[in-house]
């Protein structure tokens, strides 16, 4: 003992650690946006690097090649505008959920059961009823289905304490097997294993156009939804439950609020949102109904609510930015003649840079000269 | 025996952010002497000390054992020079047997079971412990604990050991053990450091004194030399009064009455059992005991937090219709529904009282945010509140709206006090209500108590410091393992009276004087 001490110390002494780690007192705001901002810039330099090793192309005509992509043209302009969204929509839905710590990690579920609703409007009552009505029916419709497949893993978490995580989860699958077997009902043509467009001639339960755009509509209720969202947490009692049941639920007993309650109120909130951009998903683009209508953007959806922070009006941005480097990569894969990897090595990079970022405004690093000079 | 330098720290710097926990400290540890390292909480005592057992690095300046030069990066640094510390949260593996977690973490020879028996054996006898090596730690007492923290610590050869806060969690009789150990210890050549903030075990136990203020070193006196009301002013940096009034119970009235309060855990164990007393308006009832034993169940029975079983009676009566009800099967929102104004603080401030990562704004809506009739939260009201009690209680926040939790302990706890004392209660329980504050701020939260006190509230004080609770409380309810062992008046029961009934069971019916 006594003399592994002594070595110990003759080893280290006077050698301070090479870099040590120290949280920050609050960034001003300025300052924080300027390092992700500065974090995208670097994130794109070292995929320059990366892009130039791997496949000898210039970057510049690389990164050109996805602006391209995202907004080459009119059409591909609005086809970005139509998937912001709808990830942001399901991003809004999520927004109440995580905000109160309960991980719904189902809504490609509730939005595939939203669109099953949708899409069953549309073939069963197209030519019965008058277009308001139709579409008031398939509002509340995909909004109940959404609400019941969100509402049913909180019932249980309330009464029993089941975890919310694996419960959404799995009811994902359920969704996406009932998803199949509407497709093998409504199959069109007979044996084509696809529900085909519904309505094409009647067009009924289609969206509208508004202002002589095709997607107008779809940007109008997204964007409502995000405001209001906003302030239904911000300004509301049930906001203001949701954010005390999210941080404490010993606190919200105290307080006497019903931790149960609130939890199946914001579920059926969250599941009908997501519901609803199952409607959209269906009546507003696709005008189908696949396995794919939701196509992982449930998921996708769950980065855009952390890195917004459950802020709706800061998930705009970001759901904005996923959506660019999806259609980006889509874009550089088709032209360039390389396969799917190579842009998704992009994507990753730069999210790594922008996640990453976040601890250098946590965080700040003392080097180990610093410390020397401080003596 | 002369007395050489064991440690020596000069010049330590360390900061957290824009907070400096110390600065510029220089202090010396002598071998074969007991140093109190004295200072309020948030005076840098811990950090210091973290900075001698490997947690912290210091930002500048330089540390010296035994004349040497050391930089001590890790735990295992630290027990290369010698450095044990016994944390004030036990770091024991609760399925481990005793002598399992001494050989945790070592390797060779050290870490043969069997040789580790007999040596703690050894190292029993020669302190004057008592431990059985193959106890399993779940087993334990926390006064046991403590014990095998010491023990796994001079099993690592520790010659200077660094004790924090080691008697918040015990009763008298095993505070005075304790430091019966260190002073055998003492005998044995090895420095021992006390991190405290109580000012009459300084001076029962120490050779010197080391005084912190605000992470400054203020300057280290001989114990002998020192009295406890110089010790305090060094703390505190200007005269106070040490003294808490009891000013006279005028006009007591039966508020809460319990009757039969039992209470199960889940696994049907009983955590109160038969409980009964009276708390009455205009006086403070004490509630003694040793921490887990019943103390959190009690009050959130009361508050209407917690299930109680069948038989249980808690009668609440209005001190001005004098009309009773009774509040067991009611949560708090019933309870508020009622009309009646029951406040509580409790232990646990930031996970149950407050919401931590909300301003002082928002807390203050916690209890009645549902006033109005629109869906909307009104928040001028609690804006209006908060700035109220910033400005009366003094709160040092950077803005109501920062999140509490970024406050410090005295602040959390003025605006939980403050919100509660708001809400003009005629019934204010408070469970270790001066636990972690600094002696400004907990003789504040002694003066509110006084007030409400006067004012006609039933006041009920859940305390651990039992100084405190024979100069505040007018009758004292000492719980023992879930039962009432005794309820004594505040003005005649002595410490060791309280200690015993803390620690000893009274058999049925024997004590229920009042």
């Amino acid at each position: 003992m006594q003399s592994k001490a002594e070595t110990i110390s003759a080893k280290k002494k006077y050698r301070e650690p090479l870099a040590r780690i120290a949280k920050r007192d609050a960034m001003p705001v300025l300052l924080s946006w300027g390092i992700r901002a500065a974090a995208v810039l670097l994130s794109l330099i070292v995929s320059a690097v990366v892009i130039y090793s791997i496949t000898t192309m210039n970057p510049l005509k690389v990164y050109g090649a996805m602006f391209e992509g995202a907004f080459g043209s009119q059409r591909k302009i609005w086809i970005t505008v139509r998937d912001t969204m709808s990830l942001l929509c399901i991003g809004i839905a999520l927004a109440p959920a995580f905000k109160m710590r309960f991980w719904n990690i189902g809504a490609e579920g509730q939005v595939l059961v939203g669109g099953i609703a949708t899409a069953a409007c549309m073939i069963y009552l197209g030519d019965v009823l008058p277009t308001y009505a139709l579409f008031i029916v398939m509002i509340v419709s995909s909004c109940l289905a959404g609400a019941l497949w969100g509402a049913i893993p909180a019932l249980f978490k309330s009464r029993w304490g089941t975890n919310e995580t694996l419960f959404t989860l799995m009811m994902n699958y359920v969704a996406i097997q009932i998803t199949s077997y509407c497709v093998a009902l409504w199959e069109n043509p007979y044996g084509s294993n696809y529900v085909g467009i519904i309505n094409p001639r009647t067009k009924a339960g289609w969206f509208p156009e508004v202002f002589g755009k095709q997607y107008m509509l779809n940007v109008i209720i997204v964007l409502t939804l995000a405001v209001g969202m906003f302030i239904y947490l911000r300004s509301t009692k049930h906001g203001y439950e949701i954010s005390v049941v999210g941080q404490s639920e010993n606190t919200a007993r105290y307080a006497g609020i019903n931790v149960g309650k609130v939890f199946v109120r914001t579920m059926l909130i969250s599941g009908a949102v997501a519901g609803l951009t199952g409607f959209i998903a269906v009546s507003g683009s696709s005008h189908t109904i696949s396995v794919n209508t939701a196509g992982g953007r449930g998921f996708t959806a769950i980065i855009v609510a952390w890195m917004a922070k459950f802020n709706t009006l800061t998930m705009m941005l970001i759901s904005l930015l996923l959506i660019f480097l999806e259609k980006g990569a889509n874009e550089i894969a088709s032209n360039f003649g390389l396969n799917d990897f190579a842009s998704q090595i992009i994507t990753g990079i730069i999210l790594f840079f922008i996640i990453g970022s976040e601890f250098f405004i946590n965080y700040r690093i003392i080097w180990r000269k610093k410390i020397r000079e401080a003596v | 025996m002369e007395q050489q330098t064991a440690i020596r720290m000069q010049n330590i710097t360390k900061n957290f952010g824009q907070v400096l926990a110390n600065h510029n400290v220089s202090i010396d540890i002598r071998k074969g002497e007991i140093l109190s390292l004295l200072g309020e909480n948030g005076s840098g005592k811990t950090t210091l000390m973290n900075m001698l057992s490997g947690i912290y690095y210091p930002d500048a300046g330089k540390i010296y054992v035994n004349g040497e030069a050391v930089s001590i990066r890790s735990p295992e640094d630290a027990f290369a020079c010698g450095i044990g510390m016994i944390h004030q949260h036990f770091k024991l593996i609760d399925v481990f047997t005793a002598a399992e977690n001494v050989v945790l973490g070592l390797h060779g020879k050290d870490a043969n079971l069997k040789n580790a028996v007999s040596r703690i054996r050894d190292i029993c006898e020669k302190y004057g412990f008592e431990m059985d090596p193959s106890q399993k730690v779940y087993n334990m007492s926390v006064s046991q604990k403590q014990t095998l923290e010491i023990i796994k610590v001079l099993y690592r050869g520790a010659d200077i050991l660094i004790l924090d806060e080691p008697t918040a969690v015990l009763t008298p009789q095993e505070t005075e053990h304790l430091f019966q150990v260190i002073r055998n210890m003492k005998k044995a050549g090895k420095a021992v450091v006390i991190i405290t903030h109580k000012l009459h075990e300084v001076l029962s136990v120490s050779d010197r004194v080391a005084i912190l203020r605000r992470g400054e070193y203020i300057d280290t006196v001989a114990t002998a030399d020192a009295t406890v009301q110089s010790l305090a002013e060094m703390m505190v940096g200007k005269k106070i009064t040490l003294n808490i009034e009891r000013p006279p119970v005028q006009n007591p009235k039966k508020c809460i009455e319990v009757k039969g309060l039992t209470v199960e855990s889940q696994d049907g164990v009983r955590l109160l059992d038969d409980i009964s007393f009276t708390a009455n308006s205009g006086e403070i009832l004490g509630i003694a005991g040793i921490s887990g034993c019943g103390q959190k169940e009690l009050l959130e029975s009361i508050a209407g937090l917690q299930k109680v079983s069948a038989g249980t009676s808690i009668l609440y009566t209005a001190p001005d219709t004098e009309v009773s009800v009774e509040l067991v099967g009611k949560n708090p929102k019933q309870i508020r529904e009622m009309g009646i104004s029951l406040s509580f603080v409790p232990e646990d401030r930031l996970g149950m009282g407050l919401v931590g990562a909300m301003g002082m704004t928002d807390n203050m809506m916690l209890k009645n945010y549902r006033r109005g009739r629109t869906p909307f939260a009104e928040r001028g009201e609690p804006r209006k509140l908060a700035e109220k009690i910033r400005e009366e209680l003094e709160v040092a926040t950077p803005g109501i709206n920062v999140p509490v939790r970024r406050l410090s302990g005295g602040n959390v706890q003025k605006v939980l006090v403050g919100r509660e004392i708001a809400a003009a209660p005629t019934v204010l329980m408070t469970a270790y209500a001066v636990r972690g504050l600094d002696i400004h701020t907990s003789y504040t939260i002694y003066h509110l108590l006084n007030e409400q006190k006067k004012a006609g509230v039933a006041v009920i004080y859940v305390g651990e410091d039992l100084d405190v609770l024979l100069e505040l409380c007018d009758r004292i309810l000492v719980l023992c393992a879930g039962h009432v062992n005794g309820i004594l008046d505040g003005a005649s029961a002595t410490k060791e009276e309280i200690g015993m009934l803390m620690t000893h069971l009274q058999k049925e019916g024997s004590s229920d004087a009042k």
